[in-house]
């Protein structure tokens, strides 16, 4: 039971993305959703662009920082097939832009602000991908 | 310029969340998502740990009249659930679950891939921006 948990750096995790949502809301008053700021990038409208690719940059930057400090690649391990793997980010990209957010827009950004798409929005992509893991691990 | 400075800190602290909380491998992510398996609740803690942070900074910062760098916030206008909300979310679920990506660690996982060269995070990555351009399309 619970032998892969790791509780700390989870935690310790969680804590760097609350810090990262909290400081773009206070100085930019803008959400840190990555569907919606990599997704922006493609946007033919809008000015939005130049701070989208920075924060974008940021994220490369920061896995660039911590491999860099730990002297090692942080574990990145992918069992599904190539197939598998493009069907699902089709359905990532597109899913995440139809209902207006993913894990962040509406995981941890709705929910902090308490926003009733947000809530549902979560409860509905959670379930499916339980259901997801459910159907592909347990049943096929 | 501050504003772009700010983005980048602020990404930077969330792409070194994500690489230090072990969401960057989809294997946490499935063994949160397979609830009757060895389940692994090491995703709820980020989220509660992010929560614990955004939402009393949340209460501050959206009772002010203005952010600090920028003339408003740029919230959702909104409120309502329907269906495009719904059907979009389920669709982004099973993708999330079939892979173990969604899209922040399917960005980071570009570093180690690009250091050991695991092409199905590329594969899946590209496949997500098009998922995404195929959406500007449709709107």
């Amino acid at each position: 039971m619970l032998e892969n948990f790791t509780p700390l750096s989870g935690l310790a995790g969680g804590l760097l993305i609350g810090l990262s949502t909290a400081l773009l809301m206070l100085m930019n008053g803008r959400i840190a959703g990555i569907s919606g700021i990599v997704g922006g990038l493609l946007a033919r409208k809008g000015s939005e662009v130049a701070w989208r690719a920075m924060f974008a940059g940021g994220l490369l930057l920061g896995a660039v920082a911590y491999v860099l400090a730990m002297e090692e690649a942080f574990p990145v391990i992918v069992e599904e097939s190539l197939p598998i793997m493009v069907a699902a980010g089709l359905l990532v990209g597109l899913g995440s832009r139809l209902g207006s957010g993913c894990t962040s827009g509406h995981g941890v950004s709705g929910i902090a602000r308490l926003s009733r798409r947000s809530i549902v929005a979560t409860l509905v992509f959670m379930g499916t991908a339980i259901l997801t893991v459910f159907v592909t691990g347990r049943v096929l | 310029m501050l504003r772009m400075m700010v983005a980048l800190i602020s990404g930077t602290l969330f792409g070194l969340g994500l690489a230090v909380s072990g969401m960057a491998n989809p294997q946490k992510v499935i063994g949160f998502l397979d609830v009757t398996g060895d389940w692994d609740p090491t995703l709820a803690l980020v989220m509660g740990g992010a929560l614990l942070v955004a939402a009393p900074a949340f209460r501050v910062i959206l009772g002010r009249r203005r952010p600090v760098l920028a003339e408003d916030f740029d919230l959702p206008a909104n409120k309502g659930v329907d269906a495009r909300l719904v059907g979009g979310s389920a669709l982004f679920g099973v993708g999330w679950g079939l892979a173990g990506f969604c899209p922040g660690p399917a960005v980071v996982a570009l570093v180690p891939a690009l250091v050991t060269g695991i092409v199905p995070v590329f594969a899946f990555f590209a496949a997500m921006v098009a998922g995404m351009a195929i959406y500007e399309r449709l709107s």
